[in-house]
């Protein structure tokens, strides 16, 4: 691996102990990844934010490494943390874990990282550009970064992100190469792939049949259409958002549709190494099945919704209101744009509560007493029963809100339940 | 034996060997630093002091933090030796103090042998 004069000054503490600890970070692990140089990195996104996700250690870690006076040199964002800053205490969140969580982002404050506290940073802060270098951690976030957009990283840490930010440098390999970005398997989707959740079930399959390929799988879907109208950019962040947890996916090609795929498609299918075939959704919406009774709460937004996203939930109420509890998480600087043209108080009105800095995945759930959720996103559906002990309702946005102003029964009349053999359902889980 | 250079020092202990993964979150407690996974080579054995030689770890990415609890505490071992060296050790090690080195045959390393690893090397004590 070589290093610049620059990088290696750097490395023997030019620029203080916490940068060099940083760079001695991103050298390993250039040369574990096989790289020849370092690449200049246009924005950094530094997940292990929750207290919840990284302890006491990892507290300490960060305070340890902010109190060697270094700071970022690109603009470097939070990825959520466990509680909104704000509305904490109207939420059921627990004191101490809040104090915990502040103490977290105070640590992080002081490495000069922002706290965006989101997993969309490119709905809440500049969006980067086609062939952009980044180093980003939040998983859906890298999958959005590279597929949708056409910019690079890698799948970082968070200790590897924040070197990253201190240093302005990230190791130059896999994601951040082409050869590193062609895909390794092709996907022949045969299915109507209509909604945002059917997305979600999408992705959530082609991560399973790509999690043991090799270097990584990165899947070139085919044979699928990505919604026109607003749903499109939710459709494809759901995409890949299920991939990215189900099998660790960082970078996926469409057909026709990612930047990639539409400038070199050919090119890039012939690279792919085999063919898997997808034929219908209803093993993801079974297996996302888990509720073991009547959702406590209906939650949207995992990964944050951005302001399309909110008109178009607001739209779906029509002004009705929910009689079970609904969270939209979001970015707070989402929310405060919602706030300032009077949407967050139209969805309030209709019983939906806009919740920043934190997400259904990472927040204590179990502390604030919720035992099953109802939601629209795969990602959320994937992690939430072994994360969190929590069961989860996986359904439509549309089938989501009517549940939610009848007051169930959730997965009942819409379009879901044709898929869910009615065998495969927990006793219970409706109305 | 030469191996790739993960995380800088020298340091000498008796081998721990596993040729199972190690997954540090969940397992390896920095309180005690025993590590506890039913039916694994390690379950129940102390890895302080100890040249800890393994394929790579497996696992939640939070285990780097778990390395460097070990060091706060005082359990650390003393180095770590790897069949190919994965980000969590490598995070880990660096964050940890705790010298590493990867690329080596560890089939030739037996437990309890005392060794020593500097600077990307291992020999024998």
């Amino acid at each position: 691996m070589n290093l610049s004069k620059d990088e290696t000054a750097i490395l023997a503490g030019s620029r203080g102990s916490g940068a060099a600890r940083a760079m001695e970070i991103l050298a390993a692990l250039g040369r574990i990844g096989g790289a020849e140089d370092m690449v200049e990195v246009e924005s950094v996104q530094v997940s292990g934010v929750s207290f919840r996700n990284i302890g006491i250690h990892g507290l300490r870690f960060l305070q340890e490494w902010a109190g060697q006076g270094s700071k970022a040199v690109v603009p470097a964002y939070m990825n959520p943390g466990g509680a909104d800053r704000r509305l904490w205490k109207a939420l059921g969140l627990p004191e101490d874990f809040v104090d915990k969580q502040e103490r977290v982002i105070k640590a992080l404050l002081g490495l000069g990282i922002k706290p965006t506290l989101t997993c969309t940073p490119y709905h809440a802060a500049p969006r980067p550009k086609l062939g952009d270098h980044l180093a980003w951690s939040e998983s859906s976030a890298v999958c959005y970064a590279n597929s949708v957009i056409g910019a690079r990283t890698n799948r970082e840490g968070g200790p590897s992100a924040i070197a990253a930010a201190l240093t302005g440098r990230t190791p130059r390999h896999t994601l951040h190469t082409d050869a590193g970005r062609l895909p390794t398997t092709v996907v022949e989707v045969g299915c109507p792939v209509p909604n945002v959740s059917d997305a979600g079930a999408l992705g959530y399959l082609t991560g399973q049949l790509l999690a043991h390929d090799p270097r990584g799988g990165i899947p070139f879907l085919r044979g699928v259409e990505a919604p026109a109208d607003v749903t499109r950019e939710a459709w494809l962040k759901a995409l890949g958002a299920a991939m990215a947890a189900s099998g660790s996916v960082g970078l996926f090609h469409l057909e026709g549709v990612t930047p990639e795929a539409a400038a070199s498609g050919p090119e890039l299918m012939a690279a792919a190494a085999r063919r898997v075939k997808v034929e219908s959704l209803e093993q993801a919406r079974r297996e996302l099945f888990s509720a073991k009774g009547r959702p406590d709460v209906v939650a949207f937004g995992c990964p944050h919704a951005s302001l399309d996203e909110l008109k178009r939930l607001e739209a779906l109420f029509g002004g009705r209101r929910a009689s079970v509890p609904v969270w939209v998480f979001t970015a707070e600087a989402v929310r405060r744009k919602a706030e300032k043209s009077g949407m967050a108080g139209r969805l309030a009105a209709c019983g939906a509560t806009l919740v920043a800095d934190t997400c259904i995945v990472v927040a204590p759930l179990a502390e604030m007493g919720i035992k099953n959720v109802a939601t629209d996103s795969a990602k959320a559906a994937f992690y939430l029963p072994s994360h969190q002990g929590v069961g989860v309702c996986f359904e439509s946005q549309e089938a989501a809100v009517e549940a939610a102003v009848a007051g169930g029964p959730f997965f009942g009349s819409k379009a879901p339940e044709e898929a869910a053999p009615q065998s495969s359902r927990p006793a219970g889980s409706g109305a | 034996m030469k191996g790739r250079l993960i995380s800088k020092g020298a340091a000498r202990g008796p081998v721990l060997k596993s040729e199972a993964p190690l997954g540090f979150f969940g397992h390896l407690d920095p309180e005690t630093g025993v590590y506890k996974e039913a039916g694994h080579p390690l379950d129940g054995r102390c890895v302080k002091g100890a040249v800890l030689v393994f394929p790579r770890a497996k696992g939640s990415t939070v285990g780097s933090y778990i390395l460097y609890a070990l060091r706060q505490t005082g359990n650390a071992p003393a180095a770590m030796v790897l069949r190919e060296c994965d980000t969590i050790t490598a995070v880990g090690a660096i964050i940890g103090g705790i010298p590493a080195v990867d690329q080596v045959d560890i089939s030739k390393l037996h437990d309890g042998a005392e060794v020593m690893v500097a600077d990307g090397s291992v020999t024998e004590a």
